[in-house]
């Protein structure tokens, strides 16, 4: 049975990792490396690095650290962050990053996401959305890194869930802004919604702050897999105790 | 050493090639990628990796000219994800005949919000006898695809399971495909690999 699946977040600014409350000033948490094979060896199912200032700075990835994180390791890992070409994104997979995410580059020019598709398969293309509930509706925003920028774009996310599908995006990430760093769960009503126009695998991003917020959102929203960063950067919560407590949930996960 | 024999990765064209050499040398292997009809030939050992879509991989080994080389190959030869697919007589992606190397053909995953495709993420293998999965059975590989074989095709060696049997591992003779990613399957993946390189090659004196 595919187990659900527990992915750290490493949010990379000058090649280090960061960590802010509600998408607001950031602070250093540790060495790239150091920190992808710590929760390589404590069994992270994969990794997403978000480099968090390169997509409002109009500047793409830097791949030497990429390259040396594909030398260590032995689990899928994405890279995400100011990916606005093929090119782009061809070098990141060169280096030998498993997948690409796209965010804001897709929102200013969509057709990017059928491009990426075409050239390098669905299953390389993740398309990351940062959402919040505005008048009663969930709202799409954009250069979520860079608090004088974020904006909303005025699109529906449930319209763009199913546009971006249609374009051949291999997995959304859903990032919901109003939990994120907060701790206080993930958005299972907004996770619920989004997951009912979701026919590609789906991660829950934004909230988590105990073991209960993964179980709960497995549980209830019927996510594939649960992205978190600052409860175990923090060391709030390991992810050997998290995958134990879900496994004695009932809920299936990988245990090496 | 058995491992140090060079393996050739066959470049397909796809983008990321680098993992999978990574693990190669993590384990000791000297491993090359190449596009090269004469050095895949010699090579002791073949890897045929695969992303993309399974017409553009045909086409690009047609170009090269390793269809009739990879046909014709008596060395122990390992499929990866697509690479395993076009082992097959036929892909329903593109509507693709493929190498016919082993009897079958790749059908298409039903999507589902409750069964997302692709296939994304770790599931358990299947019980088997045969080497390439030895010490494999029921641990964790890495999946990600949206076209398969199934788990009741005749060169099945393991199955896997996302609401359908799924060959997860096939094998007849020196022709071997597996539909996971080793390469990032952490140790389970690294003993999978290991297995393919102390397969017995006979063309080796």
């Amino acid at each position: 049975m595919l187990a659900k699946r527990i992915i750290p977040c490493l949010d990379v600014r000058d090649g280090q990792v960061v960590k802010g409350v509600r998408f607001r000033d950031h602070r250093i948490v540790g060495d790239i490396i150091e920190l992808a094979q710590r929760y390589r060896d404590e069994g992270a199912d994969e990794l997403v690095f978000y480099d968090i200032t390169a997509s409002p700075e109009g500047r793409a990835v830097d791949v030497q650290w990429i390259e040396r994180c594909a030398q260590v390791l032995d689990i899928p890992f994405c890279v995400a962050g100011g990916i606005r070409t093929v090119e782009a994104a061809e070098r990141i997979l060169a280096a030998g990053a498993e997948k690409i995410s796209v965010n804001s580059p897709a929102l200013e020019n969509p057709d990017l996401i059928d491009a990426l598709a075409r050239r390098f398969g669905s299953q390389c293309v993740v398309v990351g959305i940062d959402s919040e509930t505005q008048n009663n509706s969930y709202h799409v925003y954009r250069y979520t890194g860079d608090p004088n920028r974020s904006a909303d774009t005025g699109r529906a996310t449930l319209d763009w869930v199913r546009e971006v599908q249609a374009r051949g995006a291999g997995e959304i990430v859903l990032n919901c802004m109003a939990s994120d760093g907060v701790r206080h769960g993930y958005d299972i009503p907004q996770l619920q919604h989004v997951r009912a126009e979701c026919r590609i695998p789906l991660v829950a991003s934004g909230g988590a702050g105990c073991s209960e917020h993964f179980v709960t959102v497995f549980r209830e929203s019927a996510v594939d897999a649960a992205l978190a960063a600052s409860v175990f950067h923090s060391g709030t919560l390991s992810i050997p105790a998290l995958k134990q407590t879900l496994s004695r949930q009932g809920i299936e996960v990988r245990l090496s | 050493m058995a491992n140090s024999s060079p393996v050739v990765i066959v470049d397909s064209g796809g983008a990321n090639l680098a993992s999978l050499q990574h693990a190669l040398h993590r384990l000791g292997a000297v491993a090359i990628v190449s596009s090269d009809a004469k050095i895949i030939e010699r090579a002791p050992r073949i890897i045929l990796p695969g992303v993309g879509a399974a017409a553009m991989a045909m086409e690009r080994l047609s170009r090269a000219g390793l269809i009739d080389v990879l046909r014709s190959c008596t060395q122990p030869l390992l499929g990866i994800c697509l690479g395993m697919q076009l082992l097959f007589e036929h892909s329903a992606e593109g509507d693709t005949p493929c190498l016919g190397l082993l009897p079958g053909h790749v059908h298409a995953l039903t999507a589902s919000t409750e069964r997302p495709v692709p296939h994304m993420g770790w599931n358990t293998l299947g019980d088997s006898e045969h080497a390439l999965v030895k010490d494999c059975a029921q641990q964790w590989f890495y999946f990600v695809h949206s076209y398969y074989v199934p788990g009741t095709s005749s060169s099945c060696i393991a199955t896997t399971h996302y609401g359908l049997s799924i060959a997860a591992a096939v094998a007849v003779g020196n022709i071997m495909g597996v539909q996971c990613h080793p390469e990032r399957s952490a140790h389970a993946g690294a003993r999978l690999l290991k297995n393919f390189l102390d397969m017995p090659n006979p063309q080796a004196t």
